[in-house]
């Protein structure tokens, strides 16, 4: 069965929705961190579909896209220490602990 | 390729050379040795600058077209230069305390692959090359700004900060994949203008904008992609948040610059323009109206720097070579009065502590230097007329009217408006530190001689400035001798 690009665009949207969504809701730093993670590969989705479906020819989104996984792991890195030096000092990663900071 | 093609990119390897150096002294030094890592480094560094400003750019692109040398983007890199050296005055002290002297070399480090990242993009001619500028300017800045990790207020801003810019470059990688849809297959800025402009108007591309200026917003700090400044700015270590406010707002704005006048310059202009326009008319009144309540000192310098972000993005309204001038050289003048600003406020929480308002009331009669150098940088921030500040505002504001068109007269008018209130609140410093009578809280403090460089250079840079016509022909001279970086050079068919 021959899909249309269309097809693998929505799980890609979706995800970049629920990413969002997460983003706003979650209560949790890893929850957040998770959600951050479900936007940068529904970005790098659309990469690797524009790149398959509109230039067959060549390789620039795919490219693109080895490298953006590499930056998101290397955020991740950061992201997870920031929040083991937080767990360090109140003990649980809720983030109704980081509030000290407001107006 | 070949390996001469590195020698075209003088500043990063300037700053490359320097890093690793100094992460082969940090490491193989012994314990009399480290004592001298923040003279070699500052030195080091020093020269650095003197060298970028000293070496002619070769306005040579190399790898394939990736990145380019040219006047423009090696002025802005000396621009930034200069900020962070200050920014490496300024922290010596600090990083000398008990609690930080065994990370000190960390801090270099992470520093000077910030500024790394930071030239790479400015200099990127292809969107991977910005994207990863973009990414290794903002991933160390997070490890920095938990550089305090004892304290708690470091770790929640490093996490708000981390978060926010995660989030923002998700946003900005959509974008440009939705913008990679309509490129013809390459990122390159060049064959990107092209593409757009051989192709028809399109919803999705404006969509995909709109998510660009989401994405280097966050980075810039407008509003309403705002909202993390204010709690990073006063949770991060004074001479982290001075650099953040100075530095990496530099090199974004003039990346912003040249991504939207050059790939969608030519036919997108009126969609983004009135986004901009919208941003920056939020930006300049949201920041100066909050700036008005805060009585924490950083807080306040963070609000102050959000509407000023405001008043560089003017430049980009303003387009072509002067809207590019006015920029670096409102960047620069930026650069010495919130610098001279940070430098008095670092240097009195060192010390005494206090890091609020109140507590400057009366500074005058046991810090009269200090306090002569806060006025000054307030005077400047503001744009009262014999400094910097002033003609930097007045250069602006020209190359925004040049265009000679009605909305752009209004933007001016409420940035003018925008300037009389934001008097208001840079003269409740001025006016807690000479006017108000109680007595002074804090006690006659010693600048060390580092600060007290940072503090003449910062000094001598807002006096003369403005009266100096150099710096400014400086900057167009840069921008006119660089017509690549503003026109995209579309291939002849």
């Amino acid at each position: 069965m021959d899909l249309s690009m269309l097809w693998y665009l929505v799980p890609s949207v979706l995800m970049l929705a629920c990413g969002i969504y997460g983003f706003m809701t979650r209560k949790n730093l890893i929850g957040i961190l998770i959600s951050l993670e479900l936007m940068l590969n529904s970005a790098d989705l659309n990469f690797v579909i524009f790149n398959r479906y509109l230039y067959p020819g060549s390789m620039e989104g795919m490219v693109f896209t080895l490298f953006a996984i590499a930056l998101a792991a290397a955020e991740t890195a950061i992201a997870i220490a920031i929040i083991i030096n937080i767990y360090r000092s109140v003990g649980n990663t809720d983030i109704n602990e980081v509030k000290q900071m407001r107006f | 390729m070949t390996y001469s093609q590195f020698g075209h990119m003088i500043p990063e390897m300037i700053i490359l050379g320097i890093f690793i150096l100094v992460f082969l002294f940090d490491t193989f030094s012994n314990e009399k040795g480290k004592r001298i890592l923040t003279p070699f480094t500052t030195i080091l560094f020093g020269l650095g600058t003197i060298a970028i400003w000293v070496i002619p750019a070769s306005g040579e692109t190399v790898f394939g077209g990736m990145y380019i040398n040219d006047t423009a983007t090696n002025a802005i890199k000396a621009i930034l230069n200069i900020g962070v050296f200050i920014v490496l005055l300024q922290a010596a002290k600090w990083l000398n305390s008990d609690e930080t002297v065994v990370r000190k070399g960390e801090f270099y480090e992470l520093l000077l692959v910030t500024v790394f990242g930071m030239y790479l993009m400015v200099s990127a001619r292809h969107f991977l090359l910005f994207l990863i500028g973009l990414e290794s300017a903002s991933l160390p800045l997070a490890a920095l700004v938990a550089f305090n990790k004892q304290r708690f207020e470091s770790n929640e801003a490093a996490i708000k900060y981390i978060l926010t810019a995660v989030f923002s470059s998700a946003i900005l990688l959509v974008g440009l994949s939705f913008i990679y849809a309509f490129s013809g297959g390459s990122l390159y800025f060049n064959d990107l203008a092209f593409a757009i402009s051989q192709g028809e108007m399109s919803g999705l591309l404006i969509v995909a904008l709109a998510f660009m200026i989401a994405g280097i917003g966050f980075k810039l700090s407008l509003v309403p992609f705002h909202l993390w400044t204010a709690d990073v700015y006063q949770g991060a270590p004074t001479s982290v948040t001075s650099f953040l406010s100075v530095v990496s707002k530099g090199a974004a704005a003039f990346a912003f610059f040249v991504i939207f006048t050059q790939c969608f310059g030519a036919v997108y202009s009126d969609a983004w323009e009135w986004m901009m326009y919208g941003v920056i008319i939020l930006t300049i009144t949201i920041g100066n109206l909050f700036a008005i309540r805060q009585k924490n000192m950083k807080r306040f310098m963070a609000f102050s720097s959000i509407s000023q972000a405001g008043y560089i993005m003017l430049g980009v309204m303003a387009g072509e070579t002067l809207g590019l001038s006015a920029l670096m050289f409102y960047v620069f003048v930026y650069v010495v009065s919130n610098l001279g600003a940070f430098l008095v406020i670092n240097t009195i929480e060192e010390q005494s502590g206090y890091l609020s308002m109140d507590d400057y009331n009366g500074l005058h009669k046991t810090n009269p230097w200090l306090s002569f150098a806060m006025t000054l940088a307030m005077f400047s921030l503001a744009g009262i007329p014999p400094f910097a500040g002033f003609f930097s505002k007045i250069l602006i504001f020209t190359s925004v009217t040049s265009t000679n068109s009605w909305a752009l007269y209004m933007l001016v008018l409420v940035a003018l408006i925008n300037t009389i209130i934001s008097l208001y609140y840079y003269l409740l410093v001025v006016k807690a530190m000479w006017i108000s009578g109680d007595e002074p809280k804090i006690g006659t403090l010693t600048t060390f001689r580092c600060e007290k460089v940072g503090l003449w250079l910062c000094v001598a840079g807002i006096i003369f400035f403005g009266l100096v016509p150099y710096i400014y022909q400086y900057c167009y001279d840069a921008v006119v001798n660089s017509v690549k970086i503003l026109t995209a050079v579309v291939p002849t068919i």
